[in-house]
């Protein structure tokens, strides 16, 4: 089999590894970034969310041979203004628990801001459905999502 | 301030072997200790007590950073910065010079470091002052000797030592190598800061240590250790609890490239405790190798005694032992009689499954064994019951464990229970000492968890003519934590009966609490505020039942149930256990618990009407020594759906410490116990677990948690006031309230929880 090539985080990237291994087993175990989270393995809770070619995709549920050539950002790797502002917006809250959902949540948060710079409740809901949070931070990570909001407009 | 995790280098430094610059960590003298008193509580009482020794908690470097030493897990409530702010606090630091740093898990050096129970602030927030006013007087009597003035003419200031008289000043970095070369001060010594001085505690914005860690994905939790040579993986367990291997076929799984070895796990024999399920474990290259190999392997399992154990069945034994008598746990006055001549009686049975306190960061560890010692990375809730338990299944001496803390993505008490490290720590051995990584997939997690009981609560009420409650009876009815842990557990404990059982102060004259057999057929383990859970859910569901029955306004029969402010022995309500705290520090104040039903109330506009459809519920609880009540305001639409626009939450846990992270854990307290009321359900079948993911046990997501949640801190007269729990007390009063807001919206009375689609016409 030969390698499959794809970008992560902005370099170049070629993974010897079985096509259906699913991407979130490979970004942790053979690229060695651990920043994305195993929490279903059946995109059932967003833990695993990267962005592949800029749009929020479950990792777990991604067979790596599907994205050959793709370029694959995971938390580690998000830069911009959007994703400052998120990250900024994360830490001004202190919206983490135990914190192991969050860059799941950032991921699907940048995502939705990328997009549509002023989410209503309603927008936030069906962006961040896919994302679980155990600890329950759902009221900060509105808020947060706003906060990040109004902060991009300035 | 960085909050990275790096134990064992960090240790090395602490304890004196590394490159010295941490020099106020010296030898260990003789700490200063809690005086031996003939019963002991609270800290005290637990194994491995409370330390106070500052040499173990904080180091000073020559440039004046300080590293302050956290032996608890932290998995969410924020405890690594609350511990920090205590003691930079009482010493005076700088927070901007200060880091923390996680202890292994070493009772016998750090004291006790079980991560459950509501515990760490409570058990060490004066020996955390201790160790901090202890810091800083060693570090001024450094400073005093090096100017030859009297140490009572040294005053600490912000991370330095100042000289009034002269002037002079110097860092704290600057005296750290002669205050570390001082004894300890006496406990009676330490003079502790005025609290109107605090500059962290008390505080809200105290930024957490670890939230840029997390929000940039630079944080480690156990399944994301990696070791050099690691190895992954997963196992196949017996589907039923207590079931074994009986034959099985490998050939296949071997196939799956990347698959190195198939591994047998023998099955511990039941009760198994803390013990792993045995199975078949399928190691690999990598954790996607593995759980396809998994896939591969056939087995026959012996299903053992566990196998018809079938929830639909099992709820009809708990209502039928409910509905006769049971071992009395409380009893005063004569029900039966009361009872008899009340005027209006009123019988409710409640019914609540299992649950699973799925983690998001299901259980995973790695672990490496060399000759006969064993090092593990690993997300734990109970580091030292960890090494307990690898000692045991490795048959090694406990000393011979090391186990490097992790971040902990969450806990709920799953990982309190250190199954899954053993299991990993019989693999590395089995594999010659190559690290591996043991993960459970989330279908893992909810099949062989350690489930929050099942339970049904009937209780049968009187009210005389006038609609004033004359007797009280309540059977609780459900398989004992007890019973994974020792053989012939029938009975709920003295800690399960004293959350909200047999601990109400109700103004009844005629009351009895029973509590008839439950036999337990899989692991039953604690679930974030456990036994309250089911008991709060009953309890403050029927106070509600009877308040309608009397014709009464809920809150206002509530409080008349409750009766005038006091102070009640716990033991004086058959509740001789009281979390272990003190009967008389920590009695039960019913005007505490009048206080936050009064704050809850007044603030979430108790009264004032509402459109229809909507209404709102009211309940309180005291559970881990502090006192919750919420009202949850709903609306249930023509169609049965239900929204919660509105939770207020009154909360007395006596001092706060980091009003943020307290305000933070109710928020997700709300929510948890919204969750387990709406959806949380862990059902049997042929003994097997029906929910295999987050599709069918299904937890609260974004659009369906109340997005209003109000919390309301009750003032602590002072700081020397005994402290409550945090993490769990929110979550106990949250499923009552919700169900007597629907009644008050609907005139439904759900007694079955989950809630799910029981509104839909
Ligand atoms: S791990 Fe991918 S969605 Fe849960
Ligand atoms: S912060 Fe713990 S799961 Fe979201």
């Amino acid at each position: 089999m030969p390698p499959i090539k794809l970008t992560l985080n902005g370099k170049p990237w070629s993974v010897d590894a079985d096509p259906d291994m699913p991407l979130l087993w490979a970004v942790r175990e053979i690229a060695g970034k651990t920043g994305s989270k195993f929490g279903c393995g059946a995109a059932q809770c967003g833990a695993c969310t990267m962005h592949v070619d800029g749009q929020p995709v479950r990792a777990c549920s991604t067979p790596i041979g599907s994205i050959a050539g793709s370029k694959v950002t995971t938390i580690e790797g998000i830069e911009g203004k959007v994703a400052r502002a998120v990250q900024d917006a994360w830490v001004k809250l202190d919206v983490v628990q135990c914190g192991y959902c969050q860059s799941g949540q950032i991921m699907s948060a940048v995502a939705l801001l990328t997009d549509n710079a002023k989410p209503t409740d309603q927008d936030i809901d069906s962006a961040m459905s896919g994302n679980l949070c155990r600890c329950s931070t759902y009221v900060r990570i509105r808020a947060a999502i706003h906060e990040a909001a109004k902060a991009l407009e300035i | 301030m960085s909050g990275t995790i790096t134990n064992l280098s960090r240790r090395a430094v602490l304890m004196g072997l590394g490159a010295g610059t941490f020099v106020l960590a010296g030898g260990l003298g003789p700490a200063a200790r809690a005086e031996d008193s003939p019963k002991k509580y609270g800290g005290d009482a637990m194994p491995g007590g409370v330390k106070d020794d500052p040499r173990l908690f904080v180091a000073v470097a020559a440039d004046g950073t300080v590293t302050i030493l956290c032996h608890r897990a932290e998995m969410g409530q924020g405890v690594r910065t609350s511990w920090a702010m205590v003691i930079a606090d009482e010493m005076d630091a700088d927070w901007a010079k200060v880091r923390v740093d996680q202890a292994p898990g070493d009772e016998a050096r750090y004291g006790n470091q079980n991560t459950d129970g509501s515990r760490s602030m409570r058990h060490h927030f004066q020996a955390l002052r201790r160790i901090g006013a202890a810091a800083r007087q060693m570090l001024a009597q450094a400073a005093a000797s090096q100017w030859g003035v009297p140490v009572a003419e040294v005053t600490a200031d912000h991370h330095s030592l100042m000289h009034a008289a002269s002037g002079r000043r110097l860092g704290y970095g600057e005296v750290a190598a002669a205050a570390a070369a001082l004894p300890v001060p006496a406990r009676e010594a330490l003079v502790f800061k005025d609290p109107a001085k605090f500059r962290y505690i008390g505080r809200a914005d105290i930024g957490l240590v670890d939230g840029f860690d997390i929000t940039t994905g630079r944080a480690t939790y156990g399944i994301d250790v990696r070791r050099e040579n690691m190895l992954y993986a997963v196992v196949a367990r017996p589907p039923v609890h207590g079931g074994k291997l009986v034959h099985y076929e490998v050939d296949e799984a071997l196939k799956v490239p990347g698959v190195v070895k198939v591994v047998v796990l023998n099955t511990a024999p039941l009760p198994s405790g803390f013990l792993p399920k045995g199975g078949l474990a399928v190691v690999a290259e990598n954790t996607w190798a593995a759980l396809k190999g998994r896939e591969k392997l056939k087995i026959t399992w012996d299903d053992g005694p566990n196998v018809r154990y079938d929830s639909a069945a099992y709820r009809a034994e708990l209502e039928a032992a409910a509905r006769a008598p049971g071992q009395v746990a409380r009893n005063q006055g004569d029900v039966d009689t009361a009872l008899k001549a009340a005027a209006k009686r009123v019988t409710a049975e409640y019914y609540i499954p299992h649950l699973a306190q799925a983690p998001m960061e299901p259980p995973a560890a790695v672990a490496q064994v060399t000759g006969d010692a064993c090092e593990i990375w690993g997300s734990t809730q109970a580091p030292q019951t960890t090494r307990e338990t690898v000692a045991k299944v490795l048959s090694i001496p406990a000393v011979k464990v090391t186990v490097h803390q992790t971040l902990v993505g969450g806990g709920f008490g799953r990982k309190s229970k250190p199954d899954y490290i053993a299991e990993a720590a019989l693999l590395s051995r089995a594999m010659d000492g190559r690290p591996v990584k043991l993960t459970f997939t989330r279908t893992d997690d909810l099949h062989h968890g350690f489930l929050h009981t099942v339970s049904v609560e009937r209780l049968e009420g009187g009210l005389d003519a006038k609609g004033k409650p004359v007797a009280w009876l309540h059977r609780t009815v459900a398989p004992a934590i007890n019973a994974t842990f020792a053989p012939g557990v029938k009975h709920e404990g003295a800690s399960e009966l004293g959350m909200g059982a047999v601990n109400t102060p109700w103004i009844v004259p005629n009351l009895r609490v029973e509590n008839p057999e439950a036999e337990s057929h899989t692991r039953i383990g604690w679930f974030r505020s456990v036994s309250n859970i089911p008991h709060a859910f009953a309890v403050q569901s029927f106070v509600a039942e009877l308040a309608a029955a009397a014709g009464r306004d809920p809150k206002d029969f509530l409080l008349d149930l409750i009766g005038p402010g006091r102070q009640i022995n716990p033991a004086d309500m058959a509740d001789g256990w009281n979390y272990n705290e003190d009967p008389v520090a920590y009695a039960y104040d019913t005007g505490r618990l009048r206080g936050v039903v009064e704050r809850a109330a007044k603030e979430a506009g108790w009264g004032k009407p509402l459109p229809k459809g909507q209404g709102r519920g009211i309940a309180a609880h005291r559970s881990f020594a502090s006192y919750a009540a919420a009202v949850v305001q709903v609306a249930v639409d023509a169609q049965g759906k239900l929204t919660i626009p509105r939770v207020d939450i009154a909360f007395d846990c006596g001092p706060v410490i980091n009003p943020d992270r307290v305000r933070a854990q109710l928020e997700g307290a709300v929510i948890q116990g919204v969750s387990l009321a709406t959806l949380g359900e862990i059902s049997f079948k042929a003994g097997q677990v029906q929910q295999d993911n987050f599709d069918s046990y299904e937890v609260t997501r974004i659009e369906a948690a109340p997005k209003d949640i109000r919390v309301h801190l009750m003032p602590a007269a002072q700081y020397d006031a005994p402290l409550g729990g945090v993490g769990e007390p929110g979550v106990p009063p949250i499923a009552p309230a919700l169900l007597n807001a629907i009644h008050a919206a609907t005139g439904k009375r759900i007694r079955s929880l989950p809630i799910r689609d029981q509104l839909r016409a």
